[in-house]
């Protein structure tokens, strides 16, 4: 106990660390996600089998193979981040956008034909239909799975300070806890903690979004 | 009348000629040929599963059809993207069952085509929408959502946001079949208006006392044939074809 309060502005430092990157990726990922759901969805059979692919490739690699892909793959054909932090946001985002992508398409699929026809019908076009009509009512019936993607990305996060030097909070433990082998338990409490700092009010904010934006049907 | 506008009076509105559609080895539309002038009502008549549904949808090219060409204002329609989103946005459709957007309210439902597709500014969408939810009878419904509204209610504010587009034509696929009986007149009475007013309409529905009060011609279809043609009046009355006499004893026992 006393090493955490001891180290406390490494762990406030680790901490917004790591709320910065699972916020950053979450948006990265949900918009990223979004578009792949789009183009699974299209008219355009090129763009169905690039989403297709994309959720393929990515969906069934591990998430530490695609932090080395993005750390130490991309440079070798000179993509390069400016720092570990930026790639783990990157690598987070790839990861994650896969499976926002397959949530969004079965909220998509979850939105009545009648619904996309009546939207053409008026006018509109394949793609301000899936923005104005479709997707917002997809939106609505994935929230708590959404929710649940956005919670496992900011735990998943750890991957970034346990094998890729980002200081964020999983980073700490390892440290603080060789320092004070007595006390390994109360640090690792309290990392995982931290993290629940996190992931509850995400929790509970998901449920509230949900409630607040449901559907009269 | 410019001379201009009196020889486009004289082509048809819509134009179907040759129409072939299938569905896998389902044919389900066969040489159809249909012409339909500007301000003409006709009613669509036959039974079930006898391609009523996808003559409409073929009019506004949410089904598109394998031979044959169909024609708005002497225009082919166009295969897809841009120019058929604007077609579409030219031919309304009334469906059986509302498809009122269900995340946006009744008077959104109504602006949504008008700001999005005609580029109309949001206020003045909004005025011209409240007329028209006016105009069909649910004015104070405008804050509502859809789920919130009756089904008669429901199916007029379809018709005020097929309006709002200041379409050519109107499709109506069986618009009161989904309706509980008490609430069916309610919005044949707003259909009959239109049809007074000149709007050019196709309307599928069994409800012959609306055929007979706004219809200038009756289309019989079975087995995705048009089997005959008649006025109103004539049809009921002295259908020519055996089909249309079975079809319209069993229709009539109830
Ligand atoms: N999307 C579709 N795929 C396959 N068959 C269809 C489809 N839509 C309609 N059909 C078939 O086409 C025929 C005509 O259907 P429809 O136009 O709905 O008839 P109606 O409206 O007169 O009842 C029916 O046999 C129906 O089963
Ligand atoms: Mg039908």
């Amino acid at each position: 106990m006393q090493a955490l309060l001891d180290n406390l502005d490494r762990l406030w430092a680790g901490f917004l660390t790591t709320l910065a990157m699972s916020v950053a990726a979450a948006v990265a990922a949900t918009i990223l996600g979004t578009i792949l759901a789009a183009f699974r969805v299209s008219p355009l059979p090129p763009l169905r089998a690039l989403g297709a692919t994309y959720v393929q490739l990515v969906r069934n690699t591990p998430l530490t193979a695609v932090f080395f892909i993005v750390i130490f793959g991309l440079p070798a054909v000179d993509v390069t981040f400016q720092n570990f932090f930026i790639a783990a946001i990157v690598a987070l985002s790839v990861y994650t956008a896969a499976f926002v992508c397959e949530v969004v398409r079965s909220g998509i699929n979850s939105v009545s034909t009648g619904q996309a026809e009546a939207a053409r019908a008026i006018g509109l076009t394949f793609g301000q239909s899936l923005r104005d009509v479709v997707l917002p009512q997809a939106f609505r019936s994935v929230v708590p799975p959404l929710g649940n993607l956005w919670i496992a990305l900011v735990k998943n996060s750890a991957i970034a300070g346990g094998g890729f030097a980002v200081a964020d909070i999983a980073q700490l433990a390892p440290s603080l806890a060789r320092d004070n082998p007595a006390q390994v338990l109360a640090i690792f409490g309290g990392i995982a903690l931290a993290y629940m700092v996190i992931t509850v009010p995400s929790g509970i904010a998901v449920g509230v979004i949900e409630r607040r934006t449901a559907i009269l049907r | 009348m410019s001379s201009d506008q009196a020889t486009r009076t004289k082509q048809p509105l819509v134009a179907l000629a040759g129409v072939n559609k299938w569905f896998g080895d389902l044919q389900v539309l066969k040489d159809i040929n249909l012409d339909i002038a500007n301000g003409e009502v006709i009613v669509v008549i036959g039974p079930s599963g006898s391609g009523k549904s996808t003559l409409c949808r073929c009019i506004n090219r949410l089904e598109g059809v394998q031979q044959g060409e169909i024609r708005l204002d002497g225009v082919l329609l166009p295969e897809e993207g841009k120019a058929l989103a604007r077609l579409r946005s030219e031919v309304g459709m009334v469906f059986q069952s509302f498809n009122l957007f269900a995340h946006k309210t009744i008077l959104e439902n109504v602006t949504l085509g008008p700001i999005k597709v005609r580029k109309v500014r949001k206020a003045e969408a909004e005025q011209r929408g409240r007329l028209l939810l006016e105009r069909v009878g649910i004015a104070e419904q405008a804050d509502k959502f859809p789920a919130q509204l009756s089904g008669g209610q429901q199916q007029r504010a379809a018709i005020a946001r097929a309006l709002a587009m200041e379409p050519k034509v109107l499709l109506f696929d069986e618009p009161t079949s989904a309706l509980d009986p008490e609430m069916i007149n309610e919005v044949l009475d707003v259909m009959t208006s239109l049809a007074r007013e000149g709007m050019t309409m196709v309307v599928v529905t069994h409800e012959m006392g609306f055929a007979r009060k706004a219809a200038d011609r009756v289309v019989f279809m079975d087995h995705g044939k048009i089997v005959e043609e008649a006025t109103p009046e004539t049809f009921f009355t002295n259908p020519r074809s055996d089909r249309a006499k079975d079809f319209l004893s069993k229709i009539l026992t109830h």
